[in-house]
């Protein structure tokens, strides 16, 4: 099962620090779907990094099991 | 004077005159560079006493804060004597008694649209320690347009980011930039800043630390710039990763600086047939609670003279002869004896003369002296 590592407001609108998804995901498009499913507040953070084994993803870039995947939304404090 | 340093600085300056990639040459960049740091807070405070410390030749500091009891708690520059001061004249004060060769230029003001490229035109490096995203997307934006390398960092609660944006590298080729990685600011409800949400105050030293290495690299060519990676820190599981990002495809365009707080949805335009209101109660309480807001009358001379509650008396007839009496930077309230007077008047001001900070006080004196109490 894929784990997810959750950074700022993303830890808040999950409730932790990690998550795993208890369905499988094919790809980025697939995981964002599953979060915006799951936690609706997902779809209001329009812009979200999501970092697959550090490196930038995009919609389309294919999951693992074993990959790394960080979601990591904008923070704006200094 | 620009091209040589004196035995005290020699002195001042000779662990890093020893270190290796560094030396003079790097020591005299330092010297000849000029950073404008942006926001004097949290970050701004590491930020600047590590360039001061470091022999950065020229630094501007621009903030329009206060120092408030609240901020002691991570922005190490300030002590319990800078209380109350404006920031960036008790961080002059202690940036020069620690470099005196250093020369300060300081801004005093909000960082707008109107003045960005004015002020960061002529600095080498632009370091953003502010506290919201539309400043963000503005420093990023100007940078952009003006060429100049943008050494970002942002906190929140326990984790911190710190990229350099619009870096031209060694090949000329220019790296990619905030909107990169963020096209689109989150709607106001899902950014909780430092007041709202925390932060740990060393977090703040750590962060504005790093930031403050990566202008030094910028500057001074030594080792890899954090170009094209976004390094994140979470210091509860004292973990760091750093995630590398391309430019977008397709890019985004940045032809010219836009209104911010509207990108980033902090004041949504109102439609034309849209006022927003304010009642008596919550009246009452901003002016005993002394906020700076402006209050309008715009009844007849006759009907203030009988009954009023403070306002300016800019009658409605007479109201696009005094535009210039009225203030676009705070809240201003307009009156008249029902309310009715007032709605037409701050239609017309918004729809004409686009005011946005503009309210209408519910239910006009009437309401007051139901609720409040007998207007003088």
């Amino acid at each position: 099962m894929v784990t997810v590592k959750l950074f700022g407001i993303a830890k808040e609108i999950v409730g932790g620090s990690t998550l795993t998804l208890d369905s499988p995901v094919a790809n980025v498009e697939e995981l964002l779907h599953y979060l915006r499913e799951r936690y609706p507040e997902f779809a209001k953070l329009t812009s979200l990094l999501i970092a697959v084994n550090d490196e930038y993803a995009r919609p389309a870039t294919v999951i693992h099991d074993t990959d790394e995947i960080a979601v990591i939304p904008p923070v704006s404090g200094g | 004077m620009n091209n040589s340093f004196t035995k005290e600085e020699l002195i001042r300056y000779s662990r890093h005159l020893i270190l290796p990639e560094f030396g003079e040459p790097g020591q005299l960049k330092l010297k000849k560079a000029k950073v404008l740091v942006v926001g004097a807070g949290g970050l701004g405070a590491p930020l600047l006493l590590y360039l001061t410390a470091a022999g950065v030749g020229t630094l501007g500091i621009i903030d329009f804060d206060e120092v408030e009891l609240s901020n002691l708690q991570r922005q190490v520059l300030y002590g319990q004597e800078s209380l109350g001061q404006p920031k960036i004249k008790a961080a002059v004060e202690r940036l020069t008694a620690l470099n005196p060769h250093i020369q300060f230029n300081l801004y005093q003001e909000k960082l707008t649209s109107a003045n960005a490229l004015e002020i960061l035109k002529g600095y080498d490096v632009v370091a953003d320690g502010t506290d919201n995203f539309p400043t963000r997307y503005l420093v990023n934006d100007a940078c952009v347009l003006l060429g100049i390398p943008n050494v970002y960092a942002s906190i929140y609660r326990y984790e911190g980011q710190v990229a350099v944006f619009n870096y031209t590298g060694k090949n000329g080729n220019r790296g990619p930039n905030y909107r990169d990685l963020y096209p689109t600011p989150p709607p106001p409800e899902m950014v909780p800043n430092c007041a709202e949400g925390g932060v740990l105050g060393v977090l703040a030293g750590i962060v504005g630390s790093m930031q403050a290495s990566e202008v030094i690299k910028v500057i001074t060519g030594t080792g890899t710039v954090l170009s094209g990676r976004l390094l994140i820190i979470d210091t509860l599981s004292m973990e760091t990763r750093t995630v590398k990002y391309p430019k977008a495809s397709p890019g985004h365009e940045i032809k010219e600086l836009i209104d911010y707080e509207e990108f980033c949805g902090m004041n949504k335009s109102l439609s034309p047939f849209e006022v927003k209101e304010i009642s008596v109660q919550e009246l009452n309480t901003l002016l005993k609670t002394g906020q700076d807001i402006q209050l309008i009358d715009v009844r007849t001379a006759f009907e203030h003279h009988i009954a009023n509650i403070g306002g300016d008396l800019i009658p409605l007839e007479d109201i696009v002869n005094q535009i210039d009496q009225i203030s676009r930077d705070k809240q201003v309230v307009l009156y008249c004896k029902v309310g009715i007077r007032s709605t037409e008047a701050i239609l017309h001001l918004q729809n004409v003369y686009n005011f946005t900070n503009l309210y209408n006080l519910t239910g006009g004196i009437s309401a007051w002296a139901n609720e409040i109490g007998k207007p003088g």
